[in-house]
């Protein structure tokens, strides 16, 4: 039985090394060389400035921009450390709200999502996406139907046409991978940022 | 249900079943010691590692030394993993500055990885250094999956051997498994994972300023590395909170599919190398036959509930399916053959929040591992799992019949039926003792985030995915208490140890056996009514264990919420 405990400690330590040290920091270096836009999280620029990650979602509420799902990520509350408080789309703490599906607080907090979106644009049905939060709460990317639901609400904040903004969010549009996996989706971060450089134009 | 959901979910079943044959192969060319195309490069990291450990790769070990080692080795890892922990506020690569990790929360972690189960009662992101997760976290991803595997080979040559003492070499299987299966796999696929959008860097959490103005603190990492292993593994244990629902660790559609295909890839291809061991691959295709059906019979379930949604949305306007929890860019489809997936294994990555799932779609991935993970299963753990219940299957067809019952030419005799028993009653002893303990501990309750049943399935869900080494969780749940800390461990570790150790018996009393040539009274064990057998027996044992449970939890939540009742 003793006879055991040199190989596994030797083996403990080398294979720590090995997998624990040595794999990732291969990897970190091969990553940083070939894919670097990547490697470092998708970091979108605008005049120099870092302005979020094309793959996570953040918090819209003014008018002129598409708006992405409700987010439940939470922080800690700044006066009571053993609460949190909500922060959504907090990109340093991922979270979904992991309420079920007979939860009375769910169903209320889906009724007000509704009642507020019925607001901007009464005749359309509200896409289900718009009114639910995502499992990370920073899910980047809408439904098209969610996209289309809020271009009455951005081409007239913006004084726009809406054939415009159609326009800009059928370019935003992706579609499944390989038109087979996934579902098709627009980027919210994105297509903001080309509603900023069109107006810029 | 649409029919470009129904073709994702058939075109994943085609992928894994095209990698059986190659990777099993593959693997039974490892494990015999044979070349492979890597021995050049290998061979001599191999034979420095014999030579450091004081190991003599031909001399093998009895049943009792190879339980022993893994138990040694396992203590050592647990060791370094909480001490890592504790410390990592003096230790480099700390950018974010986490303080040390807390005693309770440092045990249960440790516990959590060296088992497999890589539950999580913490956030990555808010609490580990970049130390903790590569040279802790990800090093025991690699180490908790080799286990699985080298302990299903040992039970395999169990079979195969006739008059044998021995099982082989934990040192030498250990080393092989981690130097020429899960290594060489995780490196390109960690690199498509960084292509696909993961990030990989040891830089600091990133400061952007939104288009509106406000501050937001992008946690990255070295992520890629871990998520790679934490799917090939079965380990599941994810960098961030939100696991692989997070965009940094599942950034696309190609990526989770990728991810799903991987979680089944070396569970599924076990089967075929059962089969090439014993010297018949259809042995194998029968085993993989039966977890099919299983499998099949939970996606269309769960991927039907989530699909229909709830009646309580459907009365807002809200159609199109529960999301819930659920990331656009999987859909419903994508997530429900996640969470199945992930839950047949025991690999407990989720891509959306099973807490929110409809009652019946979240009782699905519950069922999954009260059956013992044993649809494809963890790697190694699920076929180890299986062949239980295969040799209870096989007893009870004996009986029927009046003789003894004969596995691939062994005999199976009181002590493995004795044996199987034990492993396979443990785990309902876990799950349902401390569920019913911690339904009366008043902080307990207290701690679930939800009222009323789904309360209760919280519980049940946190103390079933322990038990079973899976690690999803019903995440509503406050468990990152004392309470649920050291009970959740013990629930980790009998059920990974209390598996291991009957397994390992079985086997060493399976190789000590004379093999008996199959005969006419033998129950052919490669076709239709053998895989009904085993599916009859999975089923009835699960069911008359746990559906008393399930009542209490999603069946009257479901029932309550046709009703209308909110809680």
């Amino acid at each position: 039985m003793l006879r055991e405990i040199r190989p596994a400690i030797v083996f403990i330590v080398a294979l720590t090394l090995i997998t624990g040290v040595a794999y990732p920091f291969a990897i970190t270096g091969i990553a940083q060389m070939i894919f670097p836009y990547k490697a470092q999280g998708s970091l979108l620029e605008r005049d120099g400035k870092i302005v979020g990650s094309a793959l996570i979602g953040q918090e819209f509420a003014s008018e002129g921009y598409f708006h992405g799902r409700p987010s439940a990520t939470t922080a800690p509350d700044p006066n009571d450390a053993t609460k949190t408080v909500p922060v959504p789309y907090n990109a340093a703490n991922s979270g979904g709200s992991n309420l079920g599906p007979a939860s009375k607080a769910l169903i209320e907090r889906v009724q007000g999502e509704i009642e507020k979106r019925k607001q901007e644009n009464p005749w359309a049905q509200v896409p289900a996406d718009l009114v639910t939060t995502s499992g990370s709460g920073l899910d980047p990317d809408i439904s098209p139907e969610a996209a289309l639901f809020q271009i009455p609400r951005v081409a007239k904040a913006r004084n726009l046409p809406e054939s415009q903004v159609r326009q800009l969010v059928a370019e935003h549009t992706s579609d499944r991978f390989a038109g087979l996996l996934g579902e098709p989706r627009v980027n919210v971060l994105e297509l903001n940022l080309a509603l900023d450089r069109m107006a810029a134009r | 249900m649409t029919i470009i959901g129904w073709i994702q979910i058939l075109l994943y079943c085609a992928v894994v079943a095209a990698l059986v044959k190659p990777l099993g192969g593959y693997m039974t060319r490892v494990f015999n010691g044979e070349r492979t195309f890597l021995s050049p490069v290998l061979r001599p990291v191999e034979a420095a590692l014999y030579w450091a450990g004081g190991v003599d790769k031909t001399r093998e070990q009895h049943w009792l030394s190879y339980t022993i080692a893994m138990l040694f080795f396992h203590a050592g890892g647990f060791l370094i993993l909480y001490a890592l922990m504790r410390t990592q506020a003096l230790l480099p690569l700390n950018p974010a500055e986490q303080l040390a990790v807390a005693e309770d929360l440092s045990f249960n972690t440790a516990v959590s990885f060296i088992t497999n189960t890589n539950w999580q009662n913490y956030g990555g992101e808010s609490t580990m250094s970049y130390l903790v997760q590569m040279a802790g976290l990800t090093h025991q991803n690699f180490l908790s999956a080799a286990t699985g595997i080298v302990l299903a080979i040992a039970l395999i040559r169990g079979f195969t051997r006739a008059s044998a003492r021995t099982i082989g070499n934990f040192w030498v299987d250990m080393t092989r498994c981690t130097l020429y299966i899960l290594l060489p796999i995780c490196i390109p696929y960690a690199l498509f994972l960084v292509w696909q959008g993961i990030p990989q860097t040891l830089g600091p959490y990133v400061e952007a300023t939104t288009l509106e103005g406000a501050k937001q603190t992008i946690a990255v990492g070295p992520v890629a590395s871990q998520v790679a292993i934490k799917m090939l593994g079965t380990n599941g244990g994810g960098f961030f909170n939100a696991n692989a629902a997070h965009p940094f660790e599942n950034p696309t559609a190609l990526s989770n599919f990728v991810q799903m295909i991987s979680i089944f890839a070396i569970g599924a291809a076990l089967t075929n190398v059962f089969g090439r061991m014993v010297g018949n691959e259809r042995q194998g295709w029968a085993i993989l036959a039966a977890m099919g059906v299983l499998f099949m019979a939970g996606v269309a379930a769960c991927y039907a509930a989530e699909a229909a949604g709830t009646p309580l949305l459907d009365a807002l306007g809200v159609t199109g399916g529960n999301m819930e929890g659920k990331e656009v860019r999987f859909g419903i489809v994508g997530s429900a053959l996640f969470a199945v997936i992930t839950t047949a294994a025991s690999c407990g990555a989720v891509n959306a929040m099973h807490d929110s799932f409809t009652a019946l779609g979240g009782m699905i991935p519950l069922i999954n591992m009260q059956l013992g993970e044993i649809i494809v299963g963890g790697v190694g753990a699920g076929l180890y799992g299986m062949l239980l219940f295969v040799i209870v299957a096989i007893f009870v067809a004996g009986l029927m019949v009046g003789r003894t019952p004969e596995y691939v030419g062994k005999k199976i005799e009181a002590k493995e039926v004795k044996m199987a028993m034990l492993a396979i009653l443990v785990l309902p002893l876990m799950y349902l003792g401390w569920t019913a303990v911690a339904a009366v501990v008043p902080s307990a309750v207290a701690a679930a985030g939800n009222q009323g049943p789904h309360g209760f399935t919280e519980m049940l869900y946190l103390y079933t995915s322990s038990t079973a080494n899976n690690g999803s969780a019903f995440a509503g749940i406050s468990a990152n208490t004392m309470f649920y800390n050291l009970t959740g461990a013990v629930a980790m570790f009998v059920g990974r140890f209390f598996m291991i150790i009957p397994a390992m018996a079985i086997a060493g009393s399976l190789a000590a056996k004379k093999t008996v040539p199959a005969s006419g009274g033998t129950l052919p064990t490669t076709g239709s009514l053998f895989v009904g057998l085993v599916v009859g027996v999975i089923v009835i044992i699960g069911g008359l264990t746990f559906f008393p449970a399930l009542s209490l939890g999603p069946i009257v939540e479901h029932l309550a919420m046709l009703a209308g009742t909110t809680f």
